[in-house]
């Protein structure tokens, strides 16, 4: 991988920042009655997207805004405008990544996405996200916040619903911790930004994940499992090579870059290690993956995006398969997947590359690859608590499967798997080791402690629910 | 802006800490309130719904069919202080503390030290109208276990970095 291709500055990517970052000021002082500062930074927002169709639907929203008669149409005009500006920055930073590995990107044109939801708790959670956008994150108060949490409860058992209500879930939980407004001593401006706009969008119809346009049969090689969790939902992300049955000798497709997900709703106690055994029950990939095995896929809806959607039914455990033989062998020639419109965002970028011949570097807490010369940062901070892999073992290493992303202006990579030396032997460490199950003394125990805490709740829910 | 304000991912809320539910199920920070559900030691279908407001201390505690709690006349019950404990334990003391505007004058706040600083400024006894939005929160975690899981993609989700292992 060319490192060094990732320090490049990027043209407009500071202007375009800017422009985010002016609006992002806006929403912490709260748009009911904004002042001339925000209604400035809202001109900005608009003026970013004076040349693209938005720029008449966005201008009247910023000029209704900053006049404090905004409706929730102009709010989510606002949240386009600020995602539309975000999706130029992730394609920017993409090509910069397609650059680094050398790899293919796949072009597919993305479907409109289909599927009915239901309109009316879309319209109850759009109605949230406006009365937030009016008090700022300044001006919360519990009365706003616990808004949101009839709308979460509807929404969660509708599937077709579970992303938004997930994320404003998530989201509601985190405004919460930090009321009453004035009392938070600083405030995650662009983090809350993102959450509110991509919220925003998603109660909006048709904006609901692409849907499935084709299916995969061949073999599935995993490279390593992501794992992301907040106080009251856990997902899990197989990375895997995919190589469709007939292989390219034969002038079958190309093999790609594909992910198999897994989620559940979860109560705030259960975490840790725990948290696999809400998943593991209902994907195959997560043992397989901690066996070392292939994946044999038949006939599995995976969408352009390249995210299988999972069903044990379409897939049997197949040869034993070293995810660092993958990295080294199929990795290089896989099409990266294309990201979907709506999905176009630098936080949702999390690209699979293998490292090997870096030194590793440790300046105060923060460790670093230097890859042929040039730093690289390794957040170490997004290893999971739930798995066999550790920071020191990161820092030893000398091969690594990782996720290379991006934050606050600049790359890093996000440690998925290290080869490292124990005892004078090569071992791998993978984040998702405990996937399928571990028989790690630690990982029993967090395990355990995962168990006893759900059989408790479910005596309760027993006692008390439906009373 | 600073790097933290200008970070799409990172981590607001620290993660909670494993504990044991059996004697308190349910604990959380919500509402402006330390808040939670304590099980009966004498019957087992009876929970008790103990609550302590920030800044005022006002606390509350009564059965979830709405009988008051026999302890607590006048100063903190034996369920609000397991209550506290067992917050101190999910969260660390230092965050109950300061949720609920706590000065601990010398020394690291524990369950001891605010339960005692609280105790100290004789607080107000609260009626038992807080237990049923605070019971009916706990009925809402316990749902969570019905749920199914899903297999379509949440995206958003990168958003939310797992529990971090120890460094």
């Amino acid at each position: 991988m060319r490192a060094d291709l990732l320090a490049e500055a990027i043209a407009g990517l500071d202007e375009a920042l800017a422009a985010v970052d002016a609006f992002d000021r806006a929403l912490v002082a709260g748009l009911l009655r904004p002042q001339p500062v925000q209604a400035a930074g809202l001109t900005q927002l608009a003026q970013a997207v004076a040349g693209t169709p938005l720029a008449a639907r966005v201008a009247e929203a910023a000029e209704k805004t900053a006049a404090g008669v905004a409706s929730e149409d102009h709010f989510a005009a606002l949240a386009a405008a600020r995602t539309a500006l975000l999706g130029s920055v992730h394609d920017a930073l993409m090509t910069q990544v397609a650059d680094a590995t050398g790899r293919p990107r796949g072009q597919d044109a993305f479907p409109a996405p289909g599927g009915q939801q239901a309109a009316n708790l879309l319209a109850a959670g759009r109605s949230w996200l406006s009365d937030l956008a009016r008090s700022g994150w300044q001006g919360l108060d519990n009365d706003v916040v616990s808004g949101a949490a009839q709308v979460v409860s509807a929404m969660l058992p509708d599937l077709a619903l579970r992303r938004v209500a997930t994320l404003l879930d998530g989201f509601a939980a985190e405004l919460g911790s930090s009321c009453p407004g004035p009392a938070a001593e600083r405030i995650p401006a662009r983090r809350w930004a993102d959450l509110w706009s991509r919220a925003m969008l998603l109660t909006l119809p048709g904006a609901a994940g692409p849907p499935v346009t084709a299916v995969a049969t061949g073999r599935l090689l995993p490279l390593g499992i992501d794992l992301q969790e907040h106080a009251t939902a856990v997902q899990a992300q197989v990375h895997a090579v995919f190589e469709p049955a007939g292989g390219t000798e034969s002038g079958g497709a190309r093999p790609r870059l594909v992910r198999a997900s897994v989620s559940a709703p979860k109560p705030d106690t259960v975490i840790g290690a725990g948290v696999w055994q809400l998943l593991r029950p209902h994907m195959s990939a997560l043992a397989a993956f901690s066996e070392g095995r292939s994946i044999d896929l038949a006939d599995m809806p995976v969408t352009t995006e390249g995210d299988l959607i999972w069903s044990d039914d379409h897939a049997r455990p197949g040869e034993p398969a070293d995810p660092f033989a993958t990295a080294r062998v199929a990795l290089p020639a896989a099409t990266d997947p294309p990201a979907a419109p709506l999905d176009r965002h630098p936080a949702r970028i999390a690209v699979p590359v293998f490292l090997e011949g870096y030194a590793a570097r440790k300046n105060d807490d923060a460790l670093a690859f230097i890859v042929a010369g040039h730093p690289l940062v390794v957040d170490t901070d997004r290893i999971p608590a739930a798995g066999p892999l550790t920071p020191q073992a990161v820092a030893a290493s000398g091969a690594c499967i990782g996720l290379l992303r991006w934050d606050a202006g600049s790359f890093s990579i996000q440690p998925l798997a290290v080869e490292t030396t124990v005892r004078k032997r090569a071992v791998a460490v993978h984040a998702g080791g405990w996937a399928g199950g571990t028989a790690d003394k630690d990982g029993v125990k967090a395990e355990k402690a995962a168990a006893d805490a759900m059989s408790v709740l479910r005596e309760r829910a027993g006692r008390l629910l439906r009373k | 802006m600073s790097d933290w304000e200008k970070s799409s991912t990172v981590r607001v809320i620290p993660s909670a800490r494993p504990r044991k539910l059996a004697k308190v199920p349910f604990v959380e920070l919500a509402n402006g309130r330390l808040q939670g559900v304590v099980s009966s030691g004498s019957d087992i279908e009876r929970v008790y719904v103990s609550s302590v407001a920030a800044g005022t201390y006002l606390f509350a505690c009564s059965t979830n069919n709405n009988r008051p709690c026999g302890g607590a006349r006048g100063y903190f019950c034996n369920h609000i202080q397991a209550l506290i404990n067992e917050g101190v334990l999910q969260y660390g003391a230092e965050r109950v503390a300061r949720y609920l505007r706590v000065e601990i004058a010398d020394g690291e706040p524990s369950a001891q030290s605010i339960t005692a600083a609280m105790s100290a400024t004789r607080p107000p006894q609260g009626d038992a109208a807080v237990a049923a939005p605070v019971f009916s929160r706990f009925l809402r975690q316990l749902a969570y276990l019905e749920l199914a899981p899903a297999t379509a993609p949440l995206p958003e989700m990168q958003w939310f970095p797992p529990a971090p292992a120890e460094a």
